[in-house]
């Protein structure tokens, strides 16, 4: 039991700094991608932002650039999916709610009523 | 004691968690392109041949919607823009329903004795020539004669409108020392204005069926002492359906702004 208890004790320790150093390596890529999404480079910065999702599946923010990247490519379901799995990450996150409620406001004129 | 340092503490930290959570955000001008709503890879050309029109006689709403939709056409589609007289639409569907002696669905007081009323000033007015849209053999004779375009047509209501109720204005106040704020006030107002109804009917030259149709509505008020031209009003309401109009042929961009996240 006491080995147990020690052997767990020692996986959160090693666990709490990977998961901490896969979280820095996620956001540096993403800090890369909006620098040379700032300058125009969406292609880049859409790479830097998907290998951020690959390196931590648990980044709301890299997933919610990954949407605004596909958004300005004119790709609307691969941006409706990122966007999905972002506000599923943090759902009470007022500025990816946003950039998706703006995101439907354009994608619902387009496809919507007929009729106004 | 312990208290009084804790408020300088508390508002150091805030100013830190503000300051770190503006620098995690990136907001960024973005274009989305958006995909026209109609396949219009089959034609080159484009007719705009004419709108039934009606509401307010202080504007010819055929004549300025035909001349405003060949504008936009050329200079933001690709399609060629076919110069052509604009057709006087209603006086061809009281010829077509003289020639059917066909009754109208919709008998208004003012009739002439084809049953299609003579002045149109409401929707139900409209309503009664509506058929045009529907009559193959026209649209493909009139496609033969230009080539074949894709024929832009359809309906435009410009009609006076007034209400009045409580709006909410700002209102300036001066404080003793000379400076101005606003507050908003509600007041109770007079307004009048325009309501514009176009019906946009996309019809293939090829085989005078109808490949699309879609309807607006805008509105806009003024107060009631303001005389705003009704072309003016026109102009500015058209503006405001203009981008979906041409998204229906031709793919448009939508500017806006996204934040980005760290």
């Amino acid at each position: 039991m006491r080995r147990i208890v020690v052997a767990a004790l020692l996986a959160l320790t090693w666990a709490q700094p990977a998961f901490a150093d896969l979280r820095a390596d996620a956001r540096a890529q993403v800090e890369f991608g909006i620098a040379v999404a700032q300058k125009g480079l969406w292609k880049e910065a859409l790479l830097r932002w998907e290998r951020a999702t690959q390196i931590d599946p648990t980044y709301a923010a890299a997933y919610n650039n990954v949407a605004v990247a596909y958004e300005q490519m004119g790709q609307i379901e691969k941006a409706r999916a990122a966007y999905d799995r972002a506000v599923e990450l943090e759902p009470s996150n007022d500025l990816i709610r946003q950039n998706y409620d703006l995101f439907k406001e354009i994608n619902d004129r387009k496809t919507g009523r007929t009729d106004r | 004691m312990t208290g009084r340092p804790a408020a300088p503490i508390a508002s150091v930290l805030a100013a830190v968690l503000l300051a770190g959570c503006s620098a995690s955000l990136n907001e960024v001008a973005i274009e989305t392109p958006i995909q026209p709503k109609l396949d219009i890879t089959a034609f080159q050309r484009v007719l705009i041949a004419g709108f039934v029109a009606g509401g307010s006689d202080d504007v010819d709403a055929n004549l300025e919607t035909v001349r405003l939709l060949r504008s936009q056409l050329r200079s933001k589609s690709g399609l060629r823009v076919i110069e052509a007289d604009v057709l006087p639409l209603e006086e061809i569907a009281r010829d077509q329903a003289r020639e059917a002696g066909a009754e109208p669905d919709v008998a208004p007081a003012n009739d002439d004795d084809q049953g299609l009323p003579q002045k149109i000033q409401d929707e139900k007015d409209l309503a009664a020539y509506e058929r045009i849209f529907a009559n193959v053999d026209y649209w493909k004779k009139l496609g033969e004669e230009y080539q074949s375009p894709l024929i832009v047509t359809g309906t435009v209501l410009f009609t006076p409108h007034q209400r009045s109720g409580f709006v909410t204005r700002e209102q300036e106040v001066y404080d003793q020392f000379g400076r101005r704020t606003t507050t908003p006030v509600r007041t109770y107002m007079e307004r009048k204005g325009y309501i514009l109804r176009p019906k946009f009917v996309f019809i293939d030259g090829r085989t005078g069926t109808t490949l699309y149709s879609e309807s607006f509505r805008e509105e806009i008020l003024y107060n009631a002492q303001q005389n705003t031209p009704a072309l003016s009003s026109y102009f500015e309401l058209m503006d405001r359906l203009l981008p979906n109009f041409l998204n229906t042929l031709s793919a448009q961009k939508i500017r806006g702004t996204r934040v980005l996240l760290k």
